[in-house]
């Protein structure tokens, strides 16, 4: 079996997978470099490591120990969020912070130092990781927290797996009344309606985030706030998601299909309110396993960037670009960070507001396209998200990572990426 | 609650099966020679919500340490409802051909440790006049194929073993459940390339639980195998020994 990301973009495959499932091992003696691999859903090349090795990580997948008083769960570092969500939601405890999927392992989340919708409450993953274990190539374990190796803490939160192996993590769950979101539907039309809305739920809410309708002459869409609610009525049923069976050779997702799903998902039927399961809030995407296909052999791109809020006026030259361009995706998501700072040295995550846009792989135009978008946002002062990145230069990101120079004498000489021999000086 | 004792529990199908059952609360005893490995995957179930979870150092090769095992299991347990024997190894086919030591220790781990403790274990069954005893065999055991005739002569023999003493035990109503999992990814069979027919150990596990619960004497995991080895058993010999199988 060949690992790949999830943008399943052509890539040269690693020289040799292990399967890793026992924390207690010592890593590999091997001439190259490795680099953990846990569940494959970052975008682009931050989890691959061409030509060289794999851990693959998924193995380590056991929990060490819960604290029902506190909530405090101890896990290997291989363990999928979605094993968290159904061994404890049952329980009364949900995650702090959780991605638009929940189909990644608890040490993707701490390299890439994830974050959810609640991120204005909550700040990002690595703000509710208590510990864990970082194993080196020279055989070293330490114990990483907020005062103990607090240095090697904030390195490997958002370090892209670079410094070293998690084996395991402590992290705080929360308490949750009950199993379903009251969610809140608001339909909006141009962007400073978003921004009004936005500012009056994320007082009133514990998660904000908006669908946006990226092809529209005027920016629309839809605000979800969502707040946990009472009750345990809404218990999940147990069934398989659907999966997409095949790789297209071609991207289903165009300029036609593009447009009519975005008229039709936009004047869908939409209760105002309503309260919903938790899965299809947070995780719209996964009942469709395999979603990814959908773009083709070519695979395709996510591109993801903040901007500091007070350069938002910046958005509405990017969706015009993205307009012009005719490319775009289903699922654009629109959400502001919180000024909360996030514990790592390279997290993506800044006071600002933060769009996500998948685009199929049409080569050179979808590059040159993002060409352009880059020099908006850089001009803007803000970033990319390397979770999703597998083209931006080194030259970009050396910029837009203030704190890289502090960074860099982490890296453990034995691990390295794609992501890492691309952008890295 | 179920009071079940698992042998071979650090492999990766008994892991997945353990935890289905750890979330349904029933009380666990395992069994492995790896101590590190037995505590850290009994942790794990009691977070998933295991009623208890016990382990036990054993190779079950060395058929004199079963009955001492199956005295402390019983006495963790309280008695016991369910044993799965899961221990197992994937033999290299080619090896075994140039060696009779190794053959012979392959037969021993996949079949006559196997054989010695489903003896024990009817015994006891027979004795309380109930009880389920669930033991991984394999769709190799349906038939001898060059690849890996060793082993399908092992589970063969597992096979073959079970069917009688599923017909002693059943008029006491003792189930004695045969497994028959065919390609599964597990860190068994890594050195494999993996296509369509290859399953995860989850779906072997619930596949496993689904079968105790219903009494089950024979399945084969996913069910399509069941047709598949149904073609392959009745391929004519003549035509049968000249393919590359």
């Amino acid at each position: 079996m060949t690992l790949r990301s999830w943008g399943q973009l052509p890539a040269r495959p690693a020289a040799e997978e292990r399967w890793w499932n026992d924390r207690a091992a010592s890593l590999p003696g091997i001439a190259g470099t490795m680099l953990a691999y846990g569940n494959g859903r970052s975008y682009g090349d931050v989890g691959l490591n061409s030509g060289a090795t794999l851990l693959h990580t998924r193995g380590m997948d056991r929990f060490i120990a819960f604290d029902e008083a506190n909530g405090v769960l101890t896990c290997e570092a291989g363990v999928l969020l979605s094993e968290i969500l159904d061994v404890f939601v049952p329980r009364g405890w949900f995650l702090p912070v959780t991605p638009g999927t929940r189909f990644v392992t608890v040490g993707g989340a701490i390299a890439n130092d994830v974050h959810s919708k609640n991120h204005h409450r909550a700040g990002t993953f690595g703000c509710h990781v208590r510990r864990f274990e970082l194993l080196r190539s020279d055989g070293s374990r330490r114990i990483c927290s907020p005062h103990e190796h607090a240095d090697w803490f904030a390195a490997t939160i958002g370090g892209l797996g670079l410094t070293g192996l998690i084996t395991w993590v402590e992290l705080a769950l929360k308490r949750i009344p009950g199993v379903g979101i009251a969610v809140e539907n608001t339909r909006f039309c141009g962007l400073d309606e978003f921004f009004a809305l936005n500012a009056e739920a994320e007082a009133r809410h514990e998660y904000t985030v908006a669908w946006i309708d990226c092809l529209a002459d005027t920016p629309r869409g839809i605000f979800m706030a969502g707040d946990h609610a009472q009750g345990r009525g809404l218990v999940m049923a147990a069934k398989r998601p659907l999966s997409f069976p095949l790789t297209p050779p071609l991207s289903l997702v165009n300029g036609l299909t593009l447009r009519a799903f975005n008229q039709a998902y936009y004047h869908r039927p939409l209760p105002a309110q309503t309260v919903m399961p938790y899965a299809p809030y947070f995780y719209p995407l996964d009942g469709l396993l395999h979603w990814n296909r959908l773009y083709g052999r070519q695979g395709f791109y996510q591109y993801q960037f903040v901007l500091p809020m007070a350069a938002r006026a910046a958005l509405d030259d990017i969706l015009r670009s993205i307009a012009a361009s005719g490319q775009g995706s289903f699922l654009a998501v629109l959400k502001t960070f919180g000024d909360l700072s996030s514990p790592g040295l390279l997290s993506f995550p800044m006071p600002g507001v933060t769009l996500a846009l998948d685009f199929p792989n049409r080569g050179a135009a979808t590059l040159a396209l993002f060409d352009r978008l880059d020099a908006i946002v850089s001009v803007a002062g803000g970033r990319l998200y390397a979770a999703k990145d597998a083209r931006m230069s080194g030259e970009f990101f050396r910029r837009a990572y203030p704190h890289l120079d502090e960074f860099l004498p982490f890296i453990d000489a034995k691990f390295s990426s794609d992501f890492a021999r691309r952008v890295l000086p | 609650m179920q009071k079940i004792l698992i042998i071979g529990a650090t492999s990766a199908i008994a892991e997945a099966t353990a935890r289905l059952w750890a979330i349904r609360g029933d009380a666990l005893f395992l069994v492995g020679r790896k101590a590190d490995r037995l505590e850290a995957i009994a942790a794990d179930l009691r977070v998933r919500g295991a009623a208890s979870v016990a382990c036990h150092t054993m190779d079950a090769c060395d058929t004199h340490a079963h009955a001492t095992m199956l005295e402390a299991a019983e006495r963790a347990l309280g008695g016991l409802d369910v044993a799965l024997i899961a221990h197992g190894s994937l033999p290299d086919q080619k090896a075994c051909e140039a060696s009779v030591e190794l053959t012979l220790k392959e037969i021993d781990n996949n079949g006559l440790s196997v054989i010695a403790l489903a003896t024990r274990l009817g015994e006891r069954f027979e004795k309380q006049g109930r009880g389920s005893l669930a033991v991984i065999s394999s769709v190799a055991g349906d038939r001898g194929r060059q690849s890996n005739y060793v082993y399908g002569a092992a589970k063969g023999m597992v096979s073959l073993f079970l069917q009688g003493l599923r017909n002693r035990l059943a008029k006491q109503g003792i189930q004695v459940l045969t497994i028959k999992p065919g390609f599964v990814d597990t860190p068994m069979t890594t050195a494999f390339p993996k296509g369509l027919l290859w399953a995860k150990p989850e779906d072997i596990a619930s596949g496993i639980v689904q079968a105790v619960d219903k009494g089950r004497d024979e399945v084969y995991l996913p069910g399509f195998w069941r047709l598949i080895m149904l073609i392959i058993r009745h391929v004519p010999e003549i035509i049968f020994k000249r393919l590359s199988l």
